[in-house]
């Protein structure tokens, strides 16, 4: 099941088209990217998610309902740009938030402690906002995102301004969410963290989805039957060829024809005497993927 | 509804245990003892100075005896004046008053020297001459063999009993001052407090889209509904103020009169009609002027009032909310676009004010029945008993005009809180109305 539907969706702002004919679908359970340079409509889009504004044509479906004012409650946005009240004590924050989402006093109590808990900062919850780092305001930011929770989950970069270790706790948290059923959406320039984070990607560009799709399956469409081979012992010469290139001593590349079988590439290699000790395929980096499309679209 | 209360609950904790609300909600009073306390000084530093003058009248005119103020000490001496003169040295004796005769008993003019090298103070010569003038008129009496009991029986004081004609209509004596005092107080409050806690709202917004949370806020309620939570809870910070000032002040007043013996009277800066209306109050009976102030039609006053003032306080503050959300961080870009509703406000002051001394004059009726100016006007008005039909157009007009003026903030606000980095001119904050969603 979908949780979250988007149908030829368009926006536009004092005559430019933010978001100009969007669809895609995130499925329910899944972390999916949304991805594309700035400008690229992303924020406008999770506005419109959000009911923050309203779309100027086309269907946005939450949970195959057409979205209407009882869905933001459903659903937690933690914004690229986000702040708090710097005078209010976290706990006390935390729970206004809370109830501004839909929760009742107690039950707001009750998750606020189970997360202040959980993120190990339970000693923090009666310090003023002004007073905590960077990091642990972030913190703060992602339980007032989770703390309803919410079936679909919005995250705009949330791991800007973390360090390593933070960066690692908050994303097993989105793991954990996801595991207990919540749907992710994802939004980030960072590539790295959407090959090792989602499932799915959606990739904008000028207001438009330029690419969508599962991760592996876009990697896979996008591969160039390049393979690493990694090798031990003097590589003659003679084996290199336009098909062979040497990367540096112990490692090259070899670029197959499409169609052709990696296996039967490597038991030639083997044949001419080679020691080989690796042999896999080179897949695109989503930032090649990236970039490429963007500069398509944008030509 | 439940949001708003949230957020007016928010807005009202957060700023009632500020240290900054019980600084000035506590210090206020205070400052106002401190206040008195300094303007009894100044006023009393003037005349503590002893004035040691020396009077000669050859001619006997003041038969010895000249009433000047407290710390003016006369002393009549048999010299003639050149000698007093040449014998002049300052600080021995202050100045010398030379009395010359009154050769006419039936002139209107007359002339004194004073000879000293130290300029005498406005009230020290306004005294003096009042002594003078006094005597002068007793010496005139004695010469043209006036009776001073029958001269008196020439004065007459005048007073008017008002009589209505319509037995629905009361009119006395203390209504006109009952009523401008009243007026005049509401007037002024109603500015200044539309203006002070309108300004503070358009601070928390400003403040909010600075910091950046506005953004988390409206994935969780709509831009009207934070707004409004927003302006009710000031509003509410607004009225515990005030309640806890009708308290304390009055307190302290007494507190600074019962232990500093500070008499509060010249003290405390009042209008012309609360001057006046305090001076009549010494003059004639206290207990009519409460039987007035009793008598007044409190049932229409007092929630017209409110009416008035939560009207008058929501439009405004939702406007201010507007360029709050509009501006963002920059101070200054604030300053230039409050003051279109700055202009508004001073004037219906200016009219409130005007309409304490006529409130029935066609500005006062008029302004009284124009949105928005009729919310600082319209109260003024009320104890002096407007016709029922002005009072009707007056709260229709004004809550159909708050109403829309309302709408047209929230709109602006919407946009405006989402909107960062470019400047909003009047001209594209007037497009956002239109925008949809």
């Amino acid at each position: 099941m979908e949780v979250l539907s988007i149908q030829h969706v368009f926006k536009s702002y004092a005559g430019h088209k933010a978001v100009n004919d969007v669809t895609f679908s995130v499925r329910e359970g899944t972390i999916c990217g949304l991805l594309g340079p700035n400008g690229a409509g992303k924020t406008s889009l999770i506005r419109m998610i959000t009911a923050i504004t309203a779309a100027d044509e086309g269907t946005i479906l939450f949970r195959g309902e057409p979205l209407n004012h009882l869905h933001p409650n459903e659903i937690g946005y933690m914004p690229e740009e986000r702040g708090l009240y710097k005078k209010m004590k976290v706990a006390e924050h935390l729970l206004y938030l809370a109830q501004l989402k839909g929760l009742t006093r107690d039950q707001a109590k009750q998750r606020v402690k189970e997360w202040l808990e959980r993120l190990s900062i339970m000693d923090w919850r009666d310090k003023k906002v002004e007073d905590l780092s960077k990091g642990m305001s972030q913190k703060i930011q992602f339980i007032a995102t989770v703390v309803h929770n919410p079936k679909l989950i919005i995250l705009d970069e949330p791991f800007s301004g973390l360090d390593p270790i933070n960066a690692n706790l908050i994303r097993d948290e989105i793991f954990r969410l996801k595991e207990l059923g919540a749907s992710i959406l994802f939004s980030t320039h960072r590539m790295e963290q959407v090959e090792e984070i989602c499932e799915d990607i959606i990739l904008m560009n000028k207001g438009k989805v330029v690419l969508s799709g599962e991760v592996t399956a876009i990697r896979n469409a996008y591969k160039e039957h390049a393979f690493l081979i990694k090798y031990t012992g003097v590589l003659p010469e003679s084996h290199l060829n336009n098909r062979l290139t040497l990367i540096q001593p112990g490692k090259m590349k070899a670029q197959l024809h499409a169609g052709e079988k990696p296996g039967h590439f490597l038991g030639q290699l083997l044949q001419s005497g080679l020691e080989i000790s690796g042999f896999e395929e080179i897949l695109p980096s989503f930032n090649e993927i990236f970039i490429k499309k963007v500069a398509e679209t944008n030509a | 509804m439940h949001k708003i209360w949230l957020v007016t609950q928010r807005e009202y904790i957060s700023r009632v245990t500020n240290k900054t609300f019980i600084l000035t909600t506590l210090l206020t009073p205070v400052g106002i003892i401190l206040f008195m306390a300094v303007m009894v000084w100044v006023m009393s530093t003037g005349s503590d100075t002893q004035k040691k003058i020396t009077v000669s009248d050859p001619s006997g005119l003041l038969r010895e005896n000249l009433e000047g103020r407290s710390n003016q000490i006369f002393t009549f001496s048999a010299e003639s004046i050149d000698s007093l003169i040449q014998t002049y040295q300052p600080g021995i004796v202050d100045g010398i008053l030379e009395i010359p005769a009154l050769k006419d008993s039936t002139a209107v003019n007359y002339t004194y020297r004073y000879h000293a090298d130290e300029q005498l103070a406005l009230d020290e010569m306004e005294a003096i001459e009042d002594g003078i003038e006094a005597r002068i008129r007793q010496y005139k009496m004695i010469k043209l063999g006036l009776d001073s009991a029958a001269l008196k029986k020439l004065d007459t004081k005048v007073n008017m009993d008002p009589v209505s004609v319509h037995e629905d209509k009361k009119v006395s004596s203390m209504t006109s001052v009952v009523s401008s005092v009243l007026g005049g107080v509401v007037g002024y409050a109603m500015f200044f407090v539309i203006l002070f806690y309108g300004m503070q709202v358009m601070r928390s917004v400003m403040e909010e889209k600075v910091n950046r949370i506005v953004e988390v806020l409206m994935s969780s309620l709509k831009p009207f509904e934070l707004l409004m939570g927003k302006v009710m809870g000031v509003g509410l910070v607004g009225l515990t103020q005030i309640a806890m000032w009708a308290i304390l002040i009055p307190l302290a007043i007494t507190l600074g009169s019962t232990f500093f013996g500070l008499d509060s009277e010249p003290a405390m800066p009042m209008s012309g009609q609360a001057a006046a209306a305090a001076d009549v109050v010494g003059k004639r009976d206290i207990a009519m002027f409460l039987t007035e102030v009793r008598s007044m039609n409190w049932m229409l006053i007092l929630p017209l009032t409110l009416f008035y003032f939560l009207l008058g306080y929501f439009a405004y503050s939702a406007l201010f909310a507007a360029i709050g959300s509009a501006v963002g961080e920059d101070v200054n870009e604030a300053g230039s676009l409050t003051l279109p509703v700055m202009l508004p406000l001073m004037i219906s002051m200016y009219i409130g004010l005007s309409a304490v001394n006529a409130p029935n004059s066609s500005l006062a009726i008029w302004a009284s029945m124009i949105p928005l100016v009729s919310s600082v006007v319209m109260p003024v008005r009320l104890p002096f008993d407007p016709p029922w039909w002005q009072i009707a157009v007056s709260v229709i007009s004004l809550l159909v005009f708050a109403v829309l003026l309302i709408w047209i903030a929230a709109r602006i606000y919407r946009v405006g809180i989402l909107m960062y980095g470019k400047k909003a001119s009047l001209k594209e904050i007037g497009k956002w109305l239109f925008y949809k969603g």
